[in-house]
């Protein structure tokens, strides 16, 4: 392949690495009122941010944990940092990035990837971007590609008017532990009629034990633009639980397209509990692209909100558990207008005694006429004690709607297995292979170096799981 | 060009509990063609699969020998590697796997790229697989001889294809794993004359490059105008019940199979 070199090629082992940071600012374990106030203040936020916060804190006390999906009975939220500082200055160019911090950059290779593949890199290192570059062009256009930090200080009427409008404090418990601790993320605003060619991508990594990781993205596309986002996360193995909640707002004005791509391969003592939605207004498109390879258990469900006459909605999820993984995935697809459409694809693959579960909501209002909306689901077992779980749940107040709902279980194919073996490749490999078959519905919608990314971290996954 | 030798030996095979081959004696040099030739039902195709190491089949007795060396302990990549090869019948679909990943990682496999990076623990992207551009020279050479077109290779493996696609897809994979001996199950059924002509063809030159041995495995004796056999065996409810000349087929196109179950009776 022409584009190997495009991106050094990362795997598990080589994420499996600690760099030592010079944290300069750490507040005490566990949450509390004062660590709101103190995170807020170290970041010299307005007053209106604070409130928000504070508020968002008092709802997530208030609120109970979910009951239902995965079992989070051994999450102690008092077990964590909710905030930790790498560096006092934000760097603006790649000489100011302490020396430590370009070690584990180069390490995932995104030196490299800035040099030939990005145009603009939003890259954070546990919650402060430490390293952000726009390019001119883009600023030409108006296009806002910052940090939420940044975004706060320089625009705050566009956050204020944003944050928390799509997912808002109570919509669930850690969307609440979000807003009050949220650190980091990126914000997006493309002005009108412009179309962002290159993808944006952010890089996120957990890298310091128990911390609580809660980017805050949002992402505004204005009328008739087209963006592609994209963040990959990795994270180095831990004794402790690691806690990863997110949450992610995106406004799809009219005629605009916006697409959301993410891998994340958190190493597997991470809590991974993410709250994604998107509004779509008008003939606006959204497709959510969603890649879980890593963490314990995941709790995550990209929703697209359409709201305005053809708004169309995708969401493409794939999900691999391994050993001692759950994933409690899903999408959810909500039909308020008319002539709305949807189409959620997921695909999943369990092995050992991985679990995954597929859980599904389409809801199609009154109204909303010639709403049509599609879910197909797909689940690869590889042994006998991986599980897999379909939830769909469909809820349709609109007589003229039309709603599909397909779903397959299947074990690797004996015959398939065979044929491979019988051209030379060891089951492992052939079992590889038809893996990599399975997803590649999913693989085909990445760009060159993340598709490459995936297939070797199915690899990876797949190695010693036959049997 | 080296010779070797693939001996069955008084083979016995169950499926399922049930005997279906019951003593199969055939030996076969590089550089022959054999044609066995038997009814529906006879077990022909349960004597590929057995050949290639399907797990489904179990060899209850009796002996499969390359070179003198047992392959019945092998899987059947083991096999593959040994230099054995089975043109399916009815090859399977696996979608979403090109058929260049596909052929590409069969090569590797078959040539130990793959098995040499492992050994030398080189976990770089690719060190397992033959480097590209030479494959892929390679493999645009043979399509051409096939009269395939190049589009065929971003197609996924067996998925819609027609039955003559599958059956020279088959004999693609053959022509770049170069095995020693090489069974055609069935591998007229579906083709046209056009198709089988160059399938055939394809078949003889690689038997003249490789000094292939040959088995092929049919119902029907048209195959067997294209590709002229050394030996010919009649199969009839699990073993050779007689072998022959190329005469034989004529015998057979003239008279059917009734005057078999006569005979063996």
């Amino acid at each position: 392949m022409a584009h190997d070199d495009l991106h050094k090629l990362k795997d598990q082992a080589q994420y499996d690495f600690t760099t030592e940071v010079d944290y300069a600012h750490t507040v005490r374990r566990g949450l509390g009122e004062d660590i709101v106030r103190e995170l807020s203040a170290v970041k010299g936020e307005p007053q209106w941010m604070l409130d928000f916060r504070l508020k968002a804190l008092e709802t997530f006390l208030r609120m109970p944990m979910p009951t239902w999906g995965a079992d989070l009975s051994a999450l102690d939220f008092e077990e964590f940092y909710y905030y930790m500082k790498p560096v006092e200055q934000e760097a603006r160019s790649w000489d100011d990035v302490p020396d430590s911090i370009k070690e584990t950059f180069e390490r995932l290779g995104i030196p490299e990837a800035e040099r030939k593949f990005l145009a603009g890199v939003e890259a954070q290192l546990d919650s402060e971007s430490v390293y952000s570059s726009l390019k001119e062009e883009w600023e030409k256009y108006g296009v806002i590609f910052v940090d939420m930090d940044t975004a706060v200080r320089e625009y705050p009427d566009l956050v204020r008017e944003h944050i928390g409008k799509v997912v808002p404090i109570a919509d669930n418990k850690f969307a609440a532990l979000n807003s009050a601790f949220w650190s980091g993320g990126s914000f997006v605003y493309v002005p009108p009629h412009v179309h962002v060619e290159i993808p944006l991508q952010a890089y996120f990594r957990i890298n310091a034990q128990s911390l609580g990781q809660f980017e805050r993205t949002i992402i505004i596309v204005d009328e008739g633009s087209d963006v592609h986002y994209i963040e990959g996360c990795t994270a180095p193995q831990y004794s402790t639980a690691a806690l990863h909640t997110g949450v992610i707002e995106i406004f799809v004005k009219r005629g605009a397209h916006a697409r959301y791509t993410t891998i994340q391969n958190w190493s597997t003592n991470v809590y991974n509990l993410v709250t994604q939605r998107a509004v779509v207004e008008e003939e606006g498109r959204m497709e959510w692209v969603d890649g879980n390879l890593g963490s314990g258990i995941t709790m995550k469900y990209p929703a697209v909100v359409l709201k305005g006459r053809k708004a169309h909605g995708e969401v493409l999820s794939i999900a691999f558990a391994g050993q001692d993984q759950y994933f409690d995935a899903g999408a959810k697809a909500i039909h308020l207008a008319p002539e709305t459409s949807s189409v959620i694809t997921s695909k999943s693959i369990s092995k050992a005694n991985g679990r995954s579960a597929f859980r599904g909501l389409v809801r199609i209002n009154r109204g909303a006429q010639g709403a049509q909306a599609k879910v197909v689901c797909d689940a690869l077992l590889l042994n006998p004690q991986a599980r897999s779980d379909t939830y769909p749940y469909i809820d349709v107040a609109e007589d003229e709607a039309q709603v599909e709902h397909e779903a397959t279980v299947s074990r690797i194919n004996e015959e398939q297995l065979f044929y491979l073996m019988s051209r030379g490749l060891s089951e492992a490999d052939a079992s590889a292979l038809i893996v990599n078959g399975f997803l590649e519905p999913f693989v085909k919608e990445l760009p060159m170096e993340y598709a490459v990314e995936l297939n070797r971290l199915v690899q990876l996954q797949m190695e010693g799981s036959v049997g | 060009m080296a010779d070797h030798t693939l001996e069955i030996r008084d083979l016995h095979v169950a499926v399922e509990g049930k005997e279906i081959l019951k003593g199969v004696n055939l030996t076969i040099h590089t550089g022959e063609t054999h044609a066995l030739m038997g009814p529906n039902g006879s077990g022909k195709s349960t004597l590929s699969y057995t050949l290639m190491g399907h797990p489904k089949y179990e060899v209850t007795q009796g002996e499969i020998l390359l070179d003198g060396e047992s392959l019945l302990g092998l899987s059947p990549d083991e096999r593959a590697r040994k230099g054995l090869f089975l043109a399916m019948q009815y090859p399977v679909a696996v979608p979403g796997v090109t058929l260049y990943n596909f052929l590409r990682s069969a090569v590797s496999a078959v040539r130990g790229y793959t098995e040499a990076a492992r050994k030398a623990g080189n976990n770089r992207l690719n060190a397992h697989l033959i480097p590209a551009r030479a494959f892929r020279q390679e493999v645009n050479e043979e399509l051409a001889k096939l009269k395939m077109d190049k589009a065929f290779l971003r197609r996924y493996l067996n998925e819609g294809f027609s039955g003559g696609e599958k059956k020279r897809a088959e004999i693609l994979q053959m022509a770049l794993l170069k095995p020693k001996f090489a069974v055609l199950d069935e591998t007229d059924s579906g083709l046209d004359i056009d198709a089988l002509r160059i399938v055939a063809e394809g078949v003889n030159r690689l038997q003249a490059e490789l000094n292939l041995g040959l088995l092929v495995i049919t119902h029907y004796q048209r195959i067997l105008n294209y590709i002229v056999p050394d030996f010919v065996h009649i199969f009839y409810e699990g073993r050779i019940v007689q072998s022959g000349g190329a005469s034989l087929v004529e015998k057979l196109e003239a008279e059917g199979y009734a005057w078999l179950e006569a005979e063996v009776a």
